[in-house]
């Protein structure tokens, strides 16, 4: 008992690896469930930003010196240019279907 | 037992975090999913400033929050009349995908706890942008000139796909 107080009262790398977790979690369960195309884009940002956050806290609390750190930023540019596509391919299948639900576009199956 | 301050607004900053990005998956309006994302964007940067990764905050607040996010609410606001509200944001198959998720999230909370991580005697707090430059400059300046290329690409992609053709 004394040493789950322990753990709770000293914020250490297994706490930021949790909420890492939670968010990668949370962004999985948008992606498996949600039907909008906009939402699954919403979960996938969810799943990169909890991999940069374990990235830094392994550069704070693993090893000392900034690489992960570098690392994180070419996830953000990464991040940042899936969303601009994501989103064109969005508008782009809005402009021809009038619906963003991606069961409705299967013009591939027939 | 006595819990330093710093330590409460850890606890306050992750719980902003685990909050909104559950408005985010669990919402059934996606007007609301995209706004939370806000609180999920911005909790992170606070984490990042209490890893003391200043640069990599600054960064998160200015393309996360400034870009991506105003991207989004863009997109959202283009392909949804607003007013049929109710059928925004549908899931399926809510109850195996949340066990399957938290499942998964058990395995991994285990997995966290019983593993033995490399750890550094003393945490340090520096500023790191200075490192940051030069490692971009140096080590990592072949993957740094692989970005700007994908970000070029990634700008004429999105246009290319989101304008109109014109026919004759």
């Amino acid at each position: 008992m004394a040493a789950y107080v322990a753990m709770l009262t000293k914020v250490g790398l297994e706490h930021y690896l949790v909420v890492g977790g939670i968010l990668f979690a949370l962004g999985i369960y948008i992606v498996l469930t949600r039907r909008n195309a906009i939402s699954i884009l919403l979960g996938v940002e969810l799943i990169l930003n909890s991999a940069g956050l374990n990235y830094v806290a392994f550069s704070h609390f693993s090893t000392g010196n900034v690489d992960g750190q570098i690392y994180t930023v070419f996830i953000i540019m990464l991040a940042a240019s899936e969303a601009a596509i994501g989103l064109a391919i969005v508008l782009a299948i809005y402009q021809l279907f009038a619906t963003i639900d991606v069961e409705a576009t299967e013009t591939l199956k027939d | 037992m006595e819990i330093s301050i710093d330590v409460l607004i850890f606890y306050l900053v992750s719980l902003v975090v685990v909050g909104s990005a559950c408005i985010v998956a669990f919402s059934r309006n996606i007007v609301h999913s995209a706004f939370s994302l806000l609180g999920t964007f911005g909790g992170v940067a606070g984490l990042y400033v209490f890893l003391g990764a200043d640069f990599v905050a600054a960064v998160q607040v200015l393309i996360y929050v400034g870009g991506i996010l105003v991207l989004i609410l863009f997109a959202v606001m283009l392909t949804h009349r607003i007013s049929d509200i109710d059928i925004t944001n549908r899931t399926v198959g809510r109850i195996p995908g949340l066990v399957a998720v938290a499942v998964f999230l058990g395995i991994l909370v285990y997995a966290i706890g019983e593993t033995d991580w490399v750890k550094v005697k003393e945490v340090t707090y520096a500023p790191t942008t200075a490192a940051i430059g030069n490692l971009f400059l140096g080590d990592y300046l072949l993957p740094f000139q692989i970005a700007a290329v994908v970000l070029l690409v990634a700008l004429i992609g999105a246009i290319t796909l989101s304008r109109k053709e014109i026919k004759e």
